[in-house]
């Protein structure tokens, strides 16, 4: 399917461009934005981000396949990221994360079958001082439990 | 004790506030002297860099060409990934413009036009408070072209916000740098240095975020005041980080070589439970592990935890008790730095790797004694052998933590020894009858 950034995106990449003495640098700004506008990084994507910057789609796949929050397959609507690390494992981290596993029935990096929900287990995101945490795409939630993380994905299907 | 990164003062994280509590006075102060000075000043202050290597901020100002026609970069540290550490972030959140202000005088010392400010690209929402502050700043004429006329001088620079996008790696400077070109965060092989040769091959000074916000204090307020707090060799206070089995996990700024076990139980409440600790990581999950019946009498400075074999890194204190499972822990740890290695070298891609593997073996109840020896023997030819320190990151944790913890680990991989037992009577049998009347 062909990928043609928004006037709106496009001026916000313009904007990017102040901000550095060359194109290339805006790539991972790019990237966001054609996900956010998308719903993930397809081939497309990648290929009008190039156009666009003046770079070779290899490299621009380069940067996409670098990084973990940029996705080449669509994820749910809430992406549910959990951490696991050591901080939020001394207090719980992975109750939590086998818990939500089995209630969503799906593993890392998978997506429920109506789209609603994905699943990563992510490392430290820096708050290991209101462990364990999740966080539910870009919002985190802080100081949980498993009880409370159940109440966060019950809340997040009623507003569905 | 007088806070200087966070201090306890209402809403000082809005613009008026802070310039109501004498704020961006430090810059022009700063601005009214030459940037030599400056650096001098820092230097003098012994103020040493928050990101982990605890090296000396005004010496490595003094790195970055003083004649030069090519432009000069900042880069302010706030890739903030690693285990255990959550301090920057409070930066952003309570006190965005001494940050800012910081980065200005830092400018202006080692000549710098542009100053880019890296932050981890899960810091969606830190990222919006920090946009706002450089917004508010650059519209008061603190920051940019406005800075001539708010300050009265010819020099000015602008900000700019760089988000990461998930690599802990984009935290190693020169790693960083490549992520701000727009590139794989890949690190670049030293030397060159980063102020000969850092963004787009021109000179770049690249400080972590706690590092620059002490700047405008030190300005204000004289080196000699900064270099008599705390530790004389690691001065000022230190953003100290607490979390794992504390009643009260959080972020507690202290003078340096404040006890360790004074931040446990009178800051963070001590253990939960009043179960004994087993184990205190100090600075970071790439920091050596302490014993816990190490830690009485250790002081949270970068000499002093040298010398009972460790190192400050990021001041992110681990805690964990006596019910905790190291090995767990640690086969975590590994499963982190193995997630995380860029995979250029073939000591650190490989080696992480094989270590994880090892860790769940035992994790598992199959491992053996000479699985203790292949792990450190797999850490040790990672150390010393890669482009960037995250071999060490990843050495270094497996290595002491296990010969700290021994007698732990062995327990752990005792199951083998009933089977070499089982072994041995086999072997017995074996010199008791001739070979052939073995027929199983
Ligand atoms: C794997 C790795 C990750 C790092 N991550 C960070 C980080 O997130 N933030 C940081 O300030 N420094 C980090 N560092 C240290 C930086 O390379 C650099 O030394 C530091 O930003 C310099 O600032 P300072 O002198 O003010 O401490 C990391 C180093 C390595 C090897
Ligand atoms: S040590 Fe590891 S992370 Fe660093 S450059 Fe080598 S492979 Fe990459
Ligand atoms: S370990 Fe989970 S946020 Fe740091």
């Amino acid at each position: 399917m062909e990928f043609k950034f928004t006037q709106e995106n496009l001026e916000r990449i313009k904007q990017e461009f102040k901000k550095y003495p060359e194109k290339q640098p805006v790539v991972m700004k790019a990237l966001y934005i054609g996900q956010e506008q998308n719903g993930y990084i397809s081939n497309e994507v990648i290929k009008e981000v190039a156009n666009l910057l003046e770079m070779p789609s290899e490299e621009v796949l380069g940067v996409v396949t670098f990084y973990t929050m940029y996705h080449q397959k669509p994820m749910g609507k809430y992406h549910i990221q959990i951490c696991t690390n050591v901080s939020c494992m001394l207090r719980g981290g992975y109750e939590i994360w086998d818990n939500v596993k089995e209630k969503l029935g799906i593993e890392n990096m998978e997506v429920t079958e109506d789209s609603i929900f994905s699943l990563e287990e992510v490392e430290c995101m820096g708050s290991c001082g209101t462990a364990p945490m999740i966080a539910v795409n870009e919002d985190y939630y802080e100081n949980l439990s498993k009880e409370k993380v159940e109440e966060i994905l019950e809340s997040l299907k009623q507003t569905n | 004790m007088e806070k200087i990164v966070l201090p306890e003062i209402e809403n000082f994280h809005q613009i008026d506030v802070y310039v109501e509590q004498g704020g961006y006075k430090a810059a022009k102060k700063a601005f009214e002297q030459s940037s030599d000075d400056i650096i001098d000043q820092v230097k003098k202050s012994g103020l040493r860099g928050r990101g982990g290597a605890a090296f000396s901020a005004g010496l490595k100002w003094s790195f970055m060409p003083k004649t030069t026609d090519k432009p000069k970069y900042l880069c302010v540290n706030g890739d903030e990934s690693e285990p255990g550490s959550f301090k920057d972030r409070q930066i952003f959140e309570d006190n965005p413009h001494q940050l800012i202000e910081g980065t200005l005088i830092t400018c202006y010392a080692i000549g710098a036009k542009v100053a880019y400010v890296y932050i981890r690209g899960e810091y969606h929402k830190w990222i919006k408070l920090m946009q706002k502050a450089i917004n508010d700043a650059y519209e008061k004429g603190f920051v940019g072209e406005g800075m001539k006329e708010t300050f009265g001088t010819n020099f000015y620079c602008d900000i700019y916000i760089h988000k990461g996008a998930g690599a802990y790696i984009c935290g190693e400077e020169s790693s960083l740098m490549n992520s701000l070109e727009g590139k794989r965060g890949y690190p670049r092989i030293k030397p060159p240095f980063p102020a000969q040769n850092g963004l787009w091959g021109n000179p770049t000074t690249i400080n972590n975020i706690e590092t620059i916000t002490n700047i405008p204090k030190i300005i204000e307020n004289g080196w000699e005041w900064f270099a008599a707090i705390g530790e004389p060799k690691h001065p000022g206070t230190i953003l100290f980080g607490v979390s794992g089995h504390v009643n009260k996990p959080g972020i507690y700024e202290l003078p340096s070589g404040t006890l360790l076990t004074d931040i446990i139980y009178n800051y963070a409440g001590g253990v939960p439970g009043n179960k004994k600790i087993l184990c205190v990581i100090p600075g970071g999950s790439s920091m050596p592990p302490l014993r816990g019946d190490q830690i009485e009498g250790v002081k949270m400075d970068a000499e002093s935890l040298k010398e009972v074999g460790s190192a400050i890194g990021t001041a992110g204190i681990m805690v964990m008790d006596e019910d905790t499972d190291l090995v767990k822990v640690l086969a975590r740890i590994t499963q982190f730095y193995h997630h995380e290695s860029c995979g250029l070298c073939t000591p650190c891609r490989e080696g992480t790797g094989w270590m994880e593997k090892v860790l769940n073996r035992i994790l598992n109840d199959e491992g053996s004694y000479g699985d203790l020896d292949l792990l450190i023997s797999i850490a040790n030819n990672i150390e010393g052998n890669t482009i960037c320190a995250l071999g060490e990151a990843a050495a270094w944790p497996v290595r002491y933590m296990i010969t700290r913890f021994r007698d732990y680990f062995e327990e752990r991989v005792k199951k083998e020894v009933m089977i070499t037992v089982k072994n041995k009577v086999h072997s017995m049998r074996q010199t008791a009858f001739p070979l052939d009347d073995i027929t199983d």
